[in-house]
């Protein structure tokens, strides 16, 4: 067991990766000497060499799509895209390639590269630097979809996804990435596409993933003083999601809140509420609550903090549902 | 007479070459940057002039070898045809026809080696041919029993992509790994991949940046551009102001201009080429300069948009007549040879067609089973919701699946 921020449990993984399996490659820009933007390959060029950690051409489609060719050919390419809002480029590769390389060949083909995404907002940055694209994947069948809340999880998850026989997006929480925490590099922390029950609690569940799950968790706590026990579900994978974990535990609270940065039309949190609506009706004791970003760009930096779920806005999230 | 009797001429003379042939009249803007010297064996009378650097690549070329030429760009063509039927009849959903486009696929495939790896773009049958692809999976897709049609592994081709230019970069990806396997291993033989696409296609940023990845790397790929003049309805020279080759020096490697329509001179180009690039000297393009003589496709028409005159010049330069030519001159072969080859056609068309009617549709259930390669609970839930509906309406006398 040892300490690490969620940066350092990703560059461990990633390193264990790169141990590993030597047709590992990491690509991308600035992931060499530079260590990558968030410095989260920092050192693994030094160790492995400029063969294995590219710093590539400035070209998403082209690291995207030039790693689908590598694992065709039996590599297993880790691509790091700099920032949520340039992914872009990659799109057509990663949607109309990636996800369907493996039914388009009945099965004989698989292309498992692996996509590392900084997301979502709370730095304070400029446009292009805070989106949460996640739904935009999430809706094309052939993906799966992580996203680390700590750095435990950070730490297998990415090794989980370097073996997985898919192609894998792991969404990285960029303000999360100086949280610290344990991290037991002995133990995996089970199926990476498993929910986890973070807090347990009976009068209403609150469903997060990434850089909010400490938001619900400071919610949770919150609430308390109020005498209302809330359970928090860690989402952990956006897709496939794990609807049975989020029903046993609505069927136990009889509330759901669910929260994200994205926007809230047609995001995941919609997704749920209906699954959840068809799933157990009966046992709702109010609507599913969505508590998510407004339908516009992601907003100046100056008044970020109106855009971004918070406690406050989970608090009141949850005095609606109990006003039912 | 056989080629290797033939002396190699140190350079053709360019001044033979047709105008438009030469890339340096016609419409508009291609004559702001002059066109490479194209590269060209057989004149459209069918008179062989070795050329320079590729000479010696033809020179090896025997008479059966030319005939061999020869046989595939007939079947080809004759597969295009009933393909082309096939879907008049109702039997294809869309077909792609190619013909024109013989000498261009039949040339290049014919250069490659077993372990080499081919990316097409949706139109290469001929390079499916030359790969020894059994020619009715190329129309599973079309039959709408399929979104992929063969397994690439067996005959290192890749599947088509609709998506156009998307394959660009995978070719220069998988040539990184060729590479880097022979690092590993230098066992391995020199391998190279080919990355096939059109002259609309080129205008897509894939193959820019195909291009950059490739010359970063000196990935052994061969960017092989059919410039058969349109895409859809649009011309070429709404796609780039200069002659395409002439876009690799931009990227720091070698573009060739070759005529596609000739046979000798495309497989002694590509075999330049794949040399090039197996022995670690980097990419190579080629724009092979050809015509599609027919359709886009079976849901487009031509008479919009092409000029007849266009036609007729481009028919005088017909691939398998201008080999034809040279092999009955040298008296390499003869009517037996070629009537030969009408009933083997014949009996490939028949095949052909009894391959597709033959060819049933899979069961909407198969459709979840490759969607991912790990379990996948929603998939899981989906297939289980359709399999419940669809037994709401099973008659109860009727045993079930
Ligand atoms: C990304 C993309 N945009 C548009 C299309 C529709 N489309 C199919 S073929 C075609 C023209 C292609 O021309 P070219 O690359 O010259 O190849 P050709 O068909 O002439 O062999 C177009 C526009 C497509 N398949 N993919």
């Amino acid at each position: 067991m040892s300490t690490m921020t969620m940066a350092k449990a990703i560059n461990a993984g990633l390193r264990a990766g790169l141990e590993q399996n030597p047709k590992t490659l990491l690509m991308g820009e600035d992931i060499g000497d530079l260590g990558g933007v968030y410095r989260v390959t920092e050192g693994l060029k030094a160790d492995f060499g400029a063969d294995r950690v590219m710093d590539t051409p400035l070209a998403e489609s082209g690291i995207i799509g030039t790693a689908i060719g590598l694992a065709l050919r039996g590599y297993r390419p880790v691509c790091e895209i700099q920032f949520d809002g340039f992914v872009f480029p990659g799109f057509n590769q990663i949607t109309t390639q990636l996800a369907k390389m493996h039914s388009r060949s009945e099965g004989t083909l698989s292309a498992p590269v692996v996509i590392r995404i900084p997301y979502g907002g709370g730095i304070g940055s400029i446009e292009h630097h805070s989106e949460s694209p996640e739904a935009l994947f999430a809706h094309t069948a052939g993906l799966r979809i992580l996203t680390p809340s700590n750095p435990q999880d950070a730490y297998w998850m990415i090794q989980q996804a370097m073996t997985c026989l898919d192609p894998v997006i792991v969404f990285e929480p960029k303000r999360r990435y100086w949280l610290k925490g344990d991290v037991d590099t002995e133990k995996p922390s089970g199926d990476p596409f498993a929910a986890h029950v973070l807090r347990e609690g009976t009068d209403a569940t609150i469903v997060a993933y990434g850089p909010l799950v400490p938001v619900a968790l400071a919610a949770a706590k919150a609430a308390e003083d109020d005498g209302r026990s809330i359970e928090v579900v860690d989402l952990r994978s956006i897709s496939p999601i794990d609807f049975d974990t989020i029903t046993d535990s609505v069927r136990k609270t009889g509330r759901l809140i669910v929260t994200h940065e994205a926007p809230t039309f047609g995001g995941i949190g919609g997704e749920i509420a209906a699954r959840v609506a068809e799933r157990a009706f009966l046992s709702l004791e109010a609507p599913v609550i969505r508590v998510g970003g407004f339908h516009m760009p992601y907003p100046v930096a100056k008044v970020e903090e109106h855009y971004l779920p918070d406690i406050d806005k989970l608090m009141d999230a949850l005095d609606r549902s109990f006003a039912y | 007479m056989d080629l290797k009797d033939l002396a190699v001429r140190a350079e053709a003379d360019s001044s033979r070459l047709p105008e438009d042939e030469a890339g340096n009249a016609g419409r508009g803007s291609l004559d702001r940057e002059a066109a490479p010297e194209m590269v060209q064996m057989l004149s459209p009378e069918g008179e062989l002039l070795l050329h320079g650097p590729y000479g010696a690549y033809a020179a090896e070329l025997g008479a059966e070898e030319l005939r061999g030429l020869y046989r595939d760009m007939f079947t080809i063509r004759r597969f295009d045809q009933e393909a082309t039927a096939l879907q008049r009849q109702g039997e294809l959903v869309m077909w792609v026809p190619m013909t024109g486009q013989e000498g261009a696929q039949i040339g290049s495939g014919r250069a490659l080696q077993p372990q080499d790896y081919v990316f097409p773009t949706y139109r290469e049958h001929g390079v499916a041919l030359t790969r020894g692809l059994e020619l009715s999976s190329l129309l599973r897709r079309f039959r709408g029993v399929s979104h992929g049609g063969w397994n690439p592994a067996e005959a290192n081709f890749h599947l088509y992509t609709l998506v156009l230019a998307a394959q660009v970069p995978h070719a220069v990806g998988y040539a990184m790994g060729m590479a880097r396997d022979r690092k590993m291993d230098p066992q391995l033989p020199e391998a190279a991949t080919v990355a096939y696409f059109g002259d609309g296609a080129s205008s897509e940023g894939d193959v820019h940046e195909a291009m950059v990845f490739a010359a970063s790397y000196d990935a052994p790929v061969v960017f092989f551009c059919q410039n058969n003049h349109w895409a859809i309805s649009v011309p070429t020279e709404v796609q780039s102001r200069i002659p395409l080759a002439n876009r690799a020096k931009g990227y720091g490697f070698p573009g060739i201009r070759v005529d596609g329509n000739d046979v000798i001179a495309v497989r002694a180009v590509t075999s330049w080429a794949l040399e090039h690039a197996r022995s670690g000297k980097g990419p190579v393009l080629i724009e092979a300069f050809t015509y599609r003589m027919s359709a886009h496709t079976t849901a487009d028409d031509p008479t919009k948009y092409r000029l007849s005159a266009d036609e007729e010049a481009w028919i005088s330069r017909d691939p398998l007549s201008r080999l034809e030519k040279h092999l009955r001159a040298a008296g390499l072969a003869d009517d037996e040879f070629f009537e030969g080859l009408e009933a083997d056609g014949q009996a490939m068309a028949d095949k052909l067609r009894e391959d597709v009617l033959g060819m049933s549709s899979p069961g909407f259930a198969d459709a979840f089973t490759d969607v991912y390669a790990e379990a996948h609970p929603l998939i899981q839930e989906e297939l289980e919701f359709h399999r419940r509906y669809e037994a709401g309406f099973a008659d109860p006398e009727e045993p079930t699946e």
